[in-house]
Order: structure tokens, then C-alpha cells, then sequence
């Protein structure tokens, strides 16, 4: 299949799952208890109180009916108002984009050279003392979850020893960028565990590879053998496990948002989920689905075009 | 307070609470102060409390969160606001005198003049209340004022309103106190630059993130002392903690009594323990099997043991209860005998009510701290008396809409408010949240009394055979009250250690200096 055929099949493909996941996500809003009628009403539930508010927020009106006409409006590029606040959906997610965007870029800029360094490095010397340090120390990492290790690094590299600060509480992140670090460091230690294991094996593989024996025999330098031939079939299935961490990352790392009081798009989800607060709800809900199908899209464009021999998921 | 995982713990709902509110007349300036000499003025404070997201509102007639409160407070001014005690106490309001059938009440307002040099006029009064009361509004206050008789009320001149009211109401000046009865200047309909009467001025704010405002030099009361208060919002109390103790913050608002043990003691922060704070109880329906047994209410009110849920529950952070409402408040019955456990006079109860060996669903949820934890410790009590109290977890979002119809028993709290709203809002057959079914004309009639007497002496006997009914019979067992912690940064001064949440000298920082 050519490239444009390709690339044409997925990006409808991608619209559909885009209005499956809309539209399961609304079902699944529905389906949970309470209502924002209710959710506001809180510990008051005075029911004449519950149902102006209803009737006020168009809650009366069937499901089916609102989610059509939420549907309309949306394809329009209108997503609607909060029903707890006085905000637009659009605004909403626009102000909390920034923060978690910021977050997974500066991520990402960091882990792609740092896994990829790792990785290859522990292939080149398999087996060696520092081999398996490395595979120590990321097997073990890997199970730490973020939340332990967030709660642990706060407690001693910001209560205790006082470099970084403990949150971002009442600052934004780009005028005081000490509060990136620990955040940063949290988010980066898993995925470079997957990744540097990945790209070790890869490369193993690679270089046990017949076509990687030829170009050694070839005379090419073990630099150039590494980087320019084992590398970019090794990186196939690492690009695959970098565009999950992608969607990880842009789904608001929601731990990471909480303990370091980041006021992203995983923070704004949960509040939003437990405020039944569905136009913002949908709202995520679009740009999450649109994120995973187009970063998704890009990995495998990449992984084909590094590695076109490999079977390429449609 | 919600979650694993950490989740943001949206706890909407300002509390059951009204407001809040001062001491009574003549009492200090906030401030069992500490040593830090006099009061000294400048800096900016920086206090962290818990929200609720992009959905924040500077609609102070809509303020519903802690958080929100606490801005509104910052910004605004009522009538009358909440001592201590639960008796209201004046605030914009100078002074306020009934007619002799207590239908008609007047209201001198103090001089006191918007953000923007406006003066305070009683119009301004009566838009802001007609605001409230709209039609398809939902706001808190609205249930509250819905006793005047708004447009038969008017401007006798600049600075003094007349409210008729639809009944006689002795305890009005409760309603001018009602959370969210601020006084917005006449024509208020947006909130970007909200102009009150407060101690503070509006700079800026951002939904879920932070908020500033500067000290109003002309506020009635006395300027604050600090140039600046910053409110900064995060939901995680360990977030909280850690910005406190990185020095990000000089205040940080709700904190578990494990917190506060482990911090008290490093001596890196001052901890205040806001005493009556947050009522725990059950709330059993009285007019459905097994709780229309009267026995087995009696049966229950016997069988817990308070200071073993004091002592698990609240970690020591509180106080035990007698079953009723309002321990500490004006008008409570402090004379009834405090009840402990009896467990044979519980088991001869359960046996007169037939209700051996009965398996009854009790709901509880993580919708409150210590909800959950009090449940299975009652629980397990019952179970030396021959009743099995079926522990129910339910949805924390939903559970007071859901147990407010059904079920039969039900774990329960409750923020501070006068007896007369307690009454008013959960023990008449009018009351639009009465949770325990609890209709009895008789009660409703000495509730109307009471509001119907100018006689002071008189209503407290009302309200204390009112208590002792529902200290023998009622669907409420009010076991404990709990602290409110609150944390400082050892350079902070001025907080009152003995206001309960949501009262006037609760969140208020005009009264606060850094030294």
C-alpha cells in the first residue's frame, strides 16, 4: 500500500474511533451516579434546589437528545460551557493544556536521548558489570510506581535537602522553572526503563543480525555499524512504546499533576469527572482520542519508514 | 480527602454550614496570639486551601467550597456573620431591632463604602438579596431568606432597610449570617473585577490556581495588617503539607490530625485545632422499621461508645458528643446527663424492640473524612448487643442526595450552625433536608413559638425541651465533634484558635501579621 493510501485509510479510521470514544465516554458519564445537578447540591440536597438546577443546566432533557446536539455543536468547533463554572470548555482545557504540554515536551526532549543513550550502551557491553547494573536498576525502578516515588523524592529532595521546590503551588512553571525538576524526574524514570530495555534488546538482536555481521565485514566503523544500521531496527518497536508514552504523558499524568499540584489536563479531568461536569468531560475526551490516534498515526509512519520490513499495524 | 491515587478531592460543599462568624461583641481582636509582639503591618501571606478546578466561582452568593468562602470573606462583607458560639454577631449591619411581633425587623447599616468609593446604601441591601432569591436561582442562601417578604420590604432612608417577613422570626439576624448572604454592590451581574465592602481588594485570580488581593486601607473595620493575601489551591493534603514546610505557603487550610502530630512536634510549624468544627453522627429514619421503634433508637444511643470513636476516628483531635446537636453552641442543653456506653441496658432494648439478631444496612462513604472508619467501629460495637449493622459503601459524589431518601441508617456529619437552623433545615416537617423523617407537630409547634417570643429566656426553654426530646427519642445521635487543623508558618500571628470552621474569625486573614 503507498504511503498517501495509507495515511488516508488511518486518518479516517481515526476519526471513527475518535466519535466511538466520544460517544463511550458520554455513555459512561451517564452511567455513573449523580448528576451535576446533584454534584453541586452537594451536601444540601434540598430537591426543589436539584431540580432548578436541572432544569436550568438542560440536565432534564434525555440523554440521547443531549448528546446529539453536543455532537452538532462540537463538529461546528463549538464544545460547550462548563456546567459547575462560569468557563467555556474550550477555555478550560486551553489554560490546563499549557502545563501538562510543557511537562510531557520537556519529557520527552529528555528521554529520547537518554533511553536511546542507555540502551545502547548496556547492548554494546551485554553482559558486563555495568550491563547488568543497568538492568538492575531499571527493572527495579520500573515497578516503583509514580505516586511512591514522587511522595519519596518531594521528601527528600524538597522537604529535607530543600534544592527543589516541593510543589507548583502559586507560580506558573515557565516563570519559575525549579518547580519543572522534580516533576520532570518522576515522569522521566519509568518510561526510560521500557525504553532503554527495549532499545538494548533491539540492538542485541541487531547485532546478532546477519545483515549487521555483512556491514561489519564490510569494514564500517562500530559507530557507524550502532547508529546508522543496528539502531534503526532496533528503534522500531521503541518508537511504538514512545508514542504510548506519549499518550501517557499528554493523558495528564494525572499522579504526577496531583503531588506536584500541576494544574493540567489530568487534574482538570478528575475534577471534572467527579463534578459529572460532562461538556469538559467531552471535551477532554476529543482532545485525548485525537492525541493517542494522531501520535499513534506518527509512530507507525516512523516505524515503517525506518524499518520497512517490518509488519506495519493498520 | 478523596482517593488513592491522589485524585484532586473535590469537596464541594462549603458545609452544611452556614457561616461563620465572630465572637461575640466585645471580643478581642482574633488572636489568642502567641508571643511575636505587636502586631506589625506588610508582607503578603500565601494560604493554601483545597478547590474545586476550573468550576471556582468569585460569585460570593455562590461561594459553596472552603476555598471559596474564604475569597468571599476576603472581598465581601454580610449583614452579620457567626461567633464563635453560633450567635450572630454585626457586621454590616450596626445594629438591628424588631417590631414587637417580630414580622418586622430594621436594619442600620454601618458607614461603610464599596472598593470602588461607593457608599453602602440599603439599596444595595435589598438588590443583593433579591439576587438571591430569584426565581430559579439555586443559591445556599436562598431557603434562608426566603422568609422576607422582599417586596414589601424597603429603604426607609440611605442607611436603614426594613424587612417584613412572612413570619414571626426571632432568631433573624440568623439569616443575615446564612453562607453566602454577601452584600454585592446594586447591578452586580459579572464577576471579573468583583468590588465589595471586604477588607481586601480584587487584583486577580485564576479558576483553581491562585488568587490575590491587597488590603483595602478604608475597610470599616480597621485595615489589615498584611499588604497582601495570596490564596493558592491544591488538593492533595500532603501537597498541602510540603508546600508549607518548603516555605511556599505561611497557611495551610484542613490537614489530618496525622499530619499534624507529625509536624507539631518538629516544631516546624504552629498547628491550631479549630475546636467544633464538624459534628459526626448517624441519622436513623424514624418513621420506617426497624428506627420506628423508638427501643431501638434508645438501643443505639446505648450501645456507642464515643470516646473509643474519639480516640480511633479523630485520632484525638475532638471532642465527644451527647447525641445532640451543637455542643458548645448557644442554647445548648449542656445540663442533659452525657450518656456512655451501657451495653446490658443496650441489649435489654434491642430484646424490647423485637429486634434481636436483625440485620439492618448502614450506609456509609467516603464523602467526608471518618465517615467510613466511624461506621465500621459502631459496627463492630453492635455486634456485643446482637445486631448486625451491614456496613454499605456507597458512591462518595452522590451520597447525601442518595441517603437523603433512602435507607435506614446512615452515617452522617455536619459543619457548625445555629440550633435554630439545625431545626429549621432538618427537624420540621417542612425542612427540605430533614434526613431522619423526624415529623412531629408538636416540635414544630415550640420551633414557632420560640421564633414567635421576643422572650430570651422563654426560647432557651424551648429549645431545651426540644433537645430533650430528641436527646430520648430523636433519629440523630450525634457522637463526637471533631477539630479543624489548620497550619502556619511559625513567623504567622493573629490566627484564633477557637473560631469552628466557618465562622467569622475562621479563614480570616484581616486580623493576620507576619513578624
Amino acid at each position: 500500500m503507498t504511503i498517501p493510501r495509507y495515511l488516508a485509510r488511518r486518518v479516517l479510521l481515526g476519526a471513527v474511533q475518535t466519535l466511538l470514544v466520544v460517544v463511550g465516554v458520554f455513555a459512561l458519564t451517564e452511567a455513573l451516579p449523580g448528576d451535576a445537578a446533584v454534584m453541586i447540591a452537594g451536601d444540601n440536597p434540598d430537591p426543589a434546589i436539584i431540580a432548578a438546577l436541572r432544569e436550568r443546566l438542560g440536565l432534564d432533557e434525555p440523554a440521547w437528545q443531549r448528546l446529539g446536539e453536543w455532537l452538532v455543536a462540537a463538529l461546528h468547533g463549538d464544545l460547550g460551557r462548563s456546567l459547575v463554572g462560569p468557563r467555556s470548555v474550550v477555555d478550560i482545557i486551553a489554560s490546563a493544556a499549557g502545563p501538562t504540554l510543557l511537562l510531557a515536551a520537556l519529557t520527552l526532549a529528555l528521554l529520547v536521548p537518554l533511553s536511546v543513550g542507555l540502551g545502547v550502551l548496556s547492548a554494546r557491553r551485554e553482559g558486563s558489570r555495568l550491563d547488568r547494573l543497568v538492568t538492575g536498576t531499571t527493572l527495579s525502578l520500573y515497578s516503583a510506581p509514580e505516586f511512591a516515588m514522587g511522595v519519596l523524592v518531594v521528601t527528600v529532595f524538597a522537604v529535607q535537602l530543600r534544592w527543589f521546590p516541593p510543589t507548583a503551588v502559586g507560580t506558573s512553571l515557565l516563570s519559575n522553572p525549579a518547580v519543572l525538576v522534580l516533576p520532570v524526574f518522576v515522569l522521566l524514570l519509568r518510561p526510560i526503563c521500557s525504553l532503554s530495555r527495549l532499545i538494548r534488546a533491539g540492538m542485541i538482536d541487531a547485532q546478532r543480525s546477519g545483515y549487521v555481521h555483512h556491514v561489519r565485514r564490510l569494514g564500517l566503523s562500530p559507530v557507524r555499524v550502532h547508529f546508522a544500521h543496528a539502531l534503526p531496527n532496533a528503534a522500531a518497536p521503541a518508537i511504538q512504546q514512545l508514542a504510548r508514552t506519549t499518550d501517557w504523558l499528554i493523558g495528564g499524568v494525572i499522579v504526577v499533576e496531583a503531588i506536584f499540584v500541576v494544574p493540567g489536563l489530568g487534574t482538570t479531568l478528575a475534577e471534572a469527572v467527579a463534578a459529572r461536569d460532562l461538556p469538559v468531560i467531552q471535551g477532554l475526551a476529543v482532545v485525548f482520542a485525537t492525541a493517542t490516534v494522531l501520535v499513534n498515526l506518527a509512530a507507525d509512519i516512523a516505524a515503517r519508514v525506518l524499518s520497512p520490513t517490518a509488519e506495519v499495524g493498520r | 480527602m478523596r482517593p488513592e491515587l491522589r485524585l484532586p478531592a473535590l469537596s464541594r460543599r462549603g458545609f452544611l454550614g452556614l457561616t461563620a462568624a465572630a465572637a461575640l461583641a466585645g471580643c478581642a481582636a482574633p488572636g489568642s496570639t502567641s508571643a511575636g509582639g505587636p502586631p506589625r503591618p506588610g508582607g503578603r501571606l500565601r494560604a493554601a486551601f483545597s478547590g474545586g478546578g476550573a468550576a471556582e466561582v468569585l460569585d460570593p452568593q455562590d461561594s459553596d467550597l472552603y476555598v471559596e468562602i474564604a475569597r468571599a470573606k476576603a472581598l465581601f462583607d454580610k449583614l452579620a456573620d457567626f461567633g464563635s458560639d453560633m450567635s450572630p454577631v454585626p457586621r454590616l449591619a450596626e445594629r438591628w431591632e424588631p417590631s414587637a411581633e417580630l414580622t418586622t425587623w430594621r436594619i442600620t447599616l454601618r458607614q461603610a463604602a464599596f472598593h470602588d468609593g461607593r457608599p453602602l446604601r440599603a439599596a444595595d441591601v435589598l438588590a443583593s438579596y433579591a439576587r438571591i432569591t430569584e426565581p430559579g436561582s439555586s443559591r445556599r442562601a436562598k431557603s434562608t431568606l426566603s422568609v422576607i417578604d422582599l417586596p414589601n420590604s424597603r429603604e426607609i432612608d440611605d442607611r436603614t432597610v426594613e424587612f417584613r417577613l412572612q413570619r414571626p422570626y426571632g432568631e433573624f439576624p440568623n439569616a443575615l449570617a446564612a453562607l453566602g448572604a454577601y452584600i454585592l454592590p446594586g447591578g452586580t451581574a459579572d464577576f471579573d473585577r468583583p468590588i465589595g465592602t471586604g477588607p481586601f481588594r480584587f487584583a486577580s485570580f485564576e479558576p483553581g490556581r491562585t488568587f490575590l488581593a491587597v488590603r483595602n486601607p478604608d475597610h470599616w473595620d480597621g485595615a489589615p495588617l498584611l499588604d497582601e493575601l495570596e490564596i493558592v489551591v491544591t488538593n492533595d493534603e500532603a501537597a498541602r503539607v510540603n508546600a508549607l514546610l518548603g516555605g511556599q505557603v505561611e497557611y495551610a487550610h484542613d490537614l489530618t490530625p496525622t499530619s499534624a502530630r507529625t509536624y507539631e512536634s518538629s516544631g516546624q510549624v504552629q498547628v491550631h485545632r479549630l475546636p467544633l468544627s464538624n459534628f459526626h453522627g448517624l441519622a436513623m429514619k424514624v418513621d420506617r422499621p426497624p428506627f420506628d421503634r423508638p427501643e431501638l433508637r434508645q438501643a443505639l444511643f446505648h450501645l456507642v461508645d464515643r470516646e473509643e470513636l474519639v480516640r480511633s476516628v479523630f485520632q484525638g483531635s475532638g471532642q465527644v458528643c451527647n447525641d445532640v446537636y451543637g455542643k458548645g453552641y448557644r442554647y445548648y442543653a449542656d445540663a442533659l446527663p452525657q450518656r456512655r456506653q451501657d451495653l446490658d441496658r443496650a441489649r435489654a432494648l434491642v430484646r424490647q424492640a423485637g429486634a434481636e439478631g436483625m440485620t439492618i444496612g448502614f450506609d456509609t462513604s467516603d464523602a467526608s473524612t471518618g465517615l467510613k472508619e466511624a461506621a465500621l467501629a459502631i459496627s463492630d460495637q453492635a455486634k456485643e448487643i446482637g445486631l448486625h449493622l451491614e456496613v454499605r459503601l456507597g458512591n462518595k459524589d452522590t451520597y447525601w442526595s442518595d441517603i437523603a431518601g433512602n435507607g435506614v441508617l446512615a452515617g452522617y456529619r455536619s459543619g457548625g450552625m445555629p440550633l435554630e437552623s439545625h431545626f429549621s433545615q432538618r427537624l420540621l416537617t417542612t425542612s427540605t433536608t430533614n434526613n431522619t423523617r423526624w415529623r412531629r407537630p408538636e416540635f414544630d409547634a415550640r420551633y414557632h413559638e420560640a421564633q414567635s417570643t421576643t422572650d430570651e429566656a422563654r426560647r432557651a426553654e424551648l429549645y431545651r425541651e426540644m433537645q430533650e426530646t430528641l436527646f430520648h427519642e430523636g433519629g440523630f445521635l450525634w457522637w463526637g465533634v471533631s477539630d479543624w487543623i489548620v497550619a502556619s508558618a511559625p513567623g504567622v500571628h493573629g490566627i484564633d484558635d477557637r473560631a469552628p470552621a466557618n465562622t467569622l474569625d475562621w479563614a480570616r486573614f484581616d486580623k493576620v501579621w507576619l513578624a
